[in-house]
């Protein structure tokens, strides 16, 4: 209920929303948590296991329990905390984890069973049958237990990331994060701010204190509006700082739009940013809490620091009869607060011995703890026990506190472990754990107002002293500065269930009998009994538990340790860490100059890299790709062809030691090629397994233009930068990648010289462009360049022209081979024609070959030193017994051969270590009229016309299959140097 | 992580391609003998401290640095260009 007088929401603005599809109204400024609260719905979720109805613990972004999905269809966004979530107009908000409803749940059931149901139950309970853990236990356990559902379907939202730079991130705007970053600011320094919070403030908003002469809220918007007036400083609300990284780099979930409901439009709804800064300085405030006691998850259960901020930032009292039991003298506050307000506070009940409470209008009971509450989905009484026995309390509302954790999860993140603190009975950061971040106010264990005030004012005047600027005088206000005192009570002694993980239904009985079980480590502890998992990451409970299991184990909490915090430290959707890779996105598409067309034509696409290149182009009447490639295989041998080969690397490398760096990178010699000549090429990698292969242009004396495979382009590259930078820096040599400058076609066939003087300015002859001859043409007055190679066997070019004109001559020379009994090929018909001529690709050269492997070991020069040549000498590169390039085609014509099967000898037994080799490339050759392969055969180089038993285990292939030359077409050579 | 490239300034290490040990720029000679090629095609320390990495800044100018990192604090305390390590060598 709405406490008058009270709270920062705009009471001038209501806000429409539904929650389980009732109509709800709050203010401008409420959360779904702050909103509902006011309606007097207390109940808001339904518990992991168990299905124990539970309501809001607190008030910020740890929150355990109050989990609800927003949204509907396929944008619904599933574990979002109603503390966080801000209400707008329209807001359709769900709860989860309950059926048929939250308020009937059948899966409550679950509870009854509790006692079977502890620790580590399903490696207990669920162990045989072993098959049934699949097929029955794990889907069953699945679906009963869990937090909200993702819809199952494509995501339409519009996530982004960014990068963002300054001198020093202020992680939180509470006191001590607006004074560092108002000193800071001051002083000159560039400045992020980063609060998770819808406004700046932190506590101050909680808190009915004032700051100098101001409310605590009206100083931070003083502060706030002197940041926002500095140029030098960005502040960012809504922005949680999930990880502290190496160098300085920090993430940070910005929800842009969840508060919004806008979609679509370009709007993200979130943007993860990645933000480097040269200092930090850590704000994070402290988290509160509870104490564990027997039902002390009833729904009205809350933490004192929560129940405060409700009534003083959103003018809610979650109760009308409002008891407080802690452990310390900050719980007092929540009381006072309570009073002053007018709300009915039942009693104050403090564990320890001798506490007064000055101007307290209610009963104060001390040396009391509260040890059971009552009422199923509502909180109805507490049960207090004092050294005179136990009475029962009346109350809607019990806030609890067993005190404050300094938020240290930011300086975890890099390995650093925090340090226990006796006095305030919490860990605290370690200094130096994370490089140039300093640690402020609550969140080092400085816990009054005025000492965080003090301390970030301390922090923020170092870090801009630290980085070069004068220090500028800011006023420290007046604030309260009381001592914050406290005795440890972390359970309440007796029967039943006292929970500690809300969020995993993680009780006192769990952690102790972790313990039993010898699960002592704190790490062994948290996987066993889930003790601190899930989306809160136990944010409320971890110290509880360790204390708790310290206890068990009769070891101290020092000594007993924390888990290991690790990034993110609020949850972050893969959408917004992965935004901008959904889809195509995740890999950009190159297409070639020829692509339109192509697919005009009906050309399937495939994928060569991150280009697309044409499978076939089928044309009517064809019921199958085979059909369209032996057709378009036929064009190649019968008539001429052409084919799009753009996507190959072309690296342009011009110097006076060009020669040298190629004779380098190359097995054989490129310094004796003459101009106007061009070669082919293998590269090695250092261990001598070849890298790559390729042909390569000698242009003039001192410029080459080399092309790669399309798969190692970016890899050769990369080599020829570290064989340069790294090797040998005294070249005098430059290369760029041209791939993208220049489109380049194949024309191939017996009638390719004849197309091609359809289409050049000058004819070419055997006698000007001999076979691997190259040199400047002018092709339908566009300047090129022509190179007499062959990927097929047949006479055949390839033409070059400046990537602008690639689409107009893709379309003439079809036009022109077209008219002659040809056309376009795609990358079937290439790979049968070269698979006809045993020509490699990396299907063969895989990362294992060597020269020796494919029948080029000849290639390696001895005249020279190259990549990968005293490597490729080694004994075991060149044994006989490993396998060789050799073709294969099946004794029955009709046999179906594959890539990828093995091959045995006739006879023996098909079994692993037994191989010969396996086959790598297949296709139907049209000339041949059986399928043909290349295949690695051991000795196979000495077993040409063995018989040996091809085996595709996969596909259920088996038949015997002919070892010979790889070479199927053409074996002489003639037609390519026709 | 971030480094520092001499070219560029400091950069995200996205930007970077990752090598392996400097020790690549140490070729030994063609005749060095097949222990000498084994340690440098294949033997690698596993250093808890100062280690010496090739990084080459891939997205950016394409220049190969040394990047000499704590591979316990993750801390980058040099980064130089490879032409004037290996310059420094000659």
């Amino acid at each position: 209920m709405r406490v008058a007088g009270k709270g920062l929401v705009n009471r001038d603005k209501s806000v429409t929303f539904r929650f389980d599809g009732v109509s709800y109204t709050g203010f401008e400024g409420d959360t779904v948590a702050s909103a509902l609260l006011a309606n007097g719905i207390t109940l808001m979720g339904r518990s992991f296991k168990y299905h124990r109805p539970r309501g809001v613990l607190t008030a910020g972004s740890e929150e355990p329990n109050a989990m609800v999905t927003v949204g509907e269809g396929a944008g619904a966004e599933p574990n979002v905390r109603a503390t966080v979530q801000e209400i707008y107009e329209g807001l359709m908000v769900r709860s989860q984890n309950a059926w048929p409803s939250l308020d009937f749940d059948v899966m409550a059931v679950n509870d009854l069973a509790a006692p079977f149901l502890g620790a580590g139950f399903y490696y207990k309970t669920f162990m045989w049958p072993k098959r049934f853990w699949e097929a029955i236990y794990e889907p069953v356990i699945r679906k009963a237990a869990g937090l909200g559902a993702l819809s199952g379907k494509h995501n339409e939202d519009t996530y982004e990331k960014a990068f963002a730079f300054c001198d020093l991130l202020v992680i939180g705007a509470g006191p001590a994060g607006l004074m560092a970053a108002l000193a800071a600011g001051r002083a000159g320094v560039d400045v992020i701010l980063c609060d998770e919070d819808m406004q700046v403030g932190g506590r101050l908003l909680a808190e009915s204190g004032a700051v100098g002469h101001l409310s605590g809220a009206d100083w931070a918007a003083s502060v706030m509006a002197e940041l926002e007036a500095m140029a030098n400083v960005r502040v960012m609300t809504r922005t949680t700082v999930t990880g502290a990284y190496d160098g300085g780099t920090f993430g940070a979930l910005e929800r842009v739009n969840q508060h919004t409901g806008k979609r679509g439009g370009g709007a993200p709804l979130e943007c993860f940013w990645r933000i480097a800064a040269k200092r930090s300085v850590l704000a994070a405030g402290a988290l509160e809490r509870p104490i564990a006691f027997q039902n002390n998850d009833r729904p009205g259960v809350m933490t004192a620091g929560a129940v405060r901020a409700y009534l003083n930032r959103w003018g809610v009292s979650p109760g009308e009869k409002v008891t407080v039991f802690g452990n310390n003298d900050d719980a007092h506050r929540t009381a006072l607060d309570l009073a002053a307000a007018g709300v009915h506070v039942a009693a104050l009940i403090d564990s320890r011995q001798g506490i007064t409470v000055e101007a307290a209008s209610f009963p104060v009971i001390v040396g009391a703890q509260v040890c059971n509450a009552a009422g199923r989905k509502a909180l109805e009484s507490v049960t207090v026990r004092t050294s005179a026995g136990e009475q029962s309390i009346q109350t809607d509302c019990l806030a609890v506190s067993g005190g404050w954790n300094p938020t240290v999860h930011l300086t975890c993140h890099m390995n650093g472990r925090p340090t226990w603190r006796e006095d305030i009975q919490a860990f605290v950061p370690t200094a130096g754990s994370i490089p140039d971040m300093a640690v402020a106010g609550a969140c080092d264990g400085v816990f009054s107002t005025l000492g965080c005030l003090k301390d970030g004012l301390r922090a923020g005047q170092e870090a801009a002293e630290a980085l070069g600027k004068r220090v500028v005088a800011v006023d420290l206000p007046v604030a309260d500065d009381a001592a914050y005192a406290l005795e440890p009570l972390w359970a309440v002694a007796g029967k039943g269930r006292a929970w500690l993980d809300f969020q995993n239904d993680v009780s006192v009985k769990d952690i102790k009998q972790a313990a039993v079980e010898n699960f002592r480590s704190v790490e062994h502890m948290k996987r066993y009994t889930t003790q601190g998992m899930a989306t809160d990451q136990g944010k409320n409970s971890n110290v509880m538990a360790l204390a708790v299991l310290a206890d068990a184990t009769g070891r101290g909490i020092p000594e007993t340790g924390t888990t290991t915090f690790r990034p993110p430290y609020g949850p972050v959707a893969i959408a917004a860490m992965g935004a901008g890779a959904q889809g195509h996105g995740f890999a950009p598409e190159r297409f070639t100059t020829s692509h339109k067309r192509s697919v005009e034509r009906g050309a399937p696409m495939i994928e060569a890299g991150l280009w697309y290149r044409p499978s076939y182009f089928p044309k009517a009447g064809e019921t199958t790709w085979r059909q369209s490639c032996d057709r378009e295989v036929g064009y190649v041998r019968k008539a001429v062809g052409v084919c799009d080969v753009s996507t190959l690397g072309k690296i342009d490398i011009q110097g006076p030691d060009a020669a040298e760096l190629l004779d380098f990178v190359y097995t054989n010699l490129f310094s004796t090629l003459q101009v106007g000549r061009v070669r082919y090429g293998l590269m090695l990698r250092e261990d001598g397994t070849v890298m790559d292969d390729g042909t390569c242009a000698r242009l003039g004396e001192t410029h080459y233009v080399m092309t790669t495979t399309t798969a190692a382009a970016g890899a050769v590259m990369r080599h020829l930068e570290f064989v340069t930078q790294c090797l040998h820096p005294e070249w005098q040599v430059a290369f760029t990648s041209v791939t993208e400058q220049w489109a380049q076609f194949a024309v191939a066939g017996p009638k390719a010289r004849e197309l091609l003087n359809g289409v050049l300015a000058q004819p070419v002859d055997g006698e000007s462009f001999p076979f691997m001859g190259c040199g400047p043409v002018e092709v339908a007055g566009v300047q090129g360049r022509l190179f007499r190679i062959s990927f097929s066997g047949e006479h055949a070019y390839e033409v070059a022209v400046p990537s602008r004109y690639g689409a107009s001559l893709f379309d003439l020379l079809l036009e022109h081979a077209e008219r002659m009994g040809g056309g376009a090929y795609g990358m079937e018909a290439l790979n049968v024609l070269r698979i006809e001529k045993g020509f490699i690709t990396h299907a063969e050269i895989d990362g294992r070959r060597t020269a020796f492997d494919i029948g080029a070991a000849r290639m390696i020069s001895a005249k020279k030193d190259c990549v990968g040549k005293t490597m490729a000498a080694r004994a075991g590169l060149m044994d006989e017994m490993r396998p060789q390039m050799v073709g294969i085609k099946p004794v029955d014509a009709a046999a179906v051969l594959s890539a990828g099967a093995h091959l045995y000898e006739c006879g023996a037994a098909q079994v692993n270590g037994n191989g010969l080799g396996h086959v790598t490339s297949v296709g139907y050759s049209p000339d041949l009229g059986l399928q043909i392969g290349i295949a690695f055969v051991a000795r196979g180089a000495a077993r040409h016309g063995d018989v040996v038993r091809f085996v595709d285990a996969v596909r259920g292939l088996e038949t015997d299959v002919e070892v010979c030359a790889p070479v199927f077409v053409d074996p002489e050579g003639g037609r390519v140097r026709g | 992580m971030r480094i520092d490239c001499p070219l560029c300034g400091a950069r995200d290490r996205r930007e970077f391609y990752y090598q392996g040990a400097a020790v690549a720029l140490n070729r030994p000679a063609p005749d060095a003998g097949v222990e000498a090629w084994d340690d440098y095609v294949h033997l690698r320390d596993n250093p808890a401290g100062e280690t010496r990495d090739l990084w080459h800044h891939e997205a950016g100018c394409g220049a190969w640095l040394v990047v000499t990192r704590d591979t316990v604090s993750h801390a980058v305390s040099r980064v130089e260009l490879a032409t004037d390590v290996k310059g420094a060598m000659a």
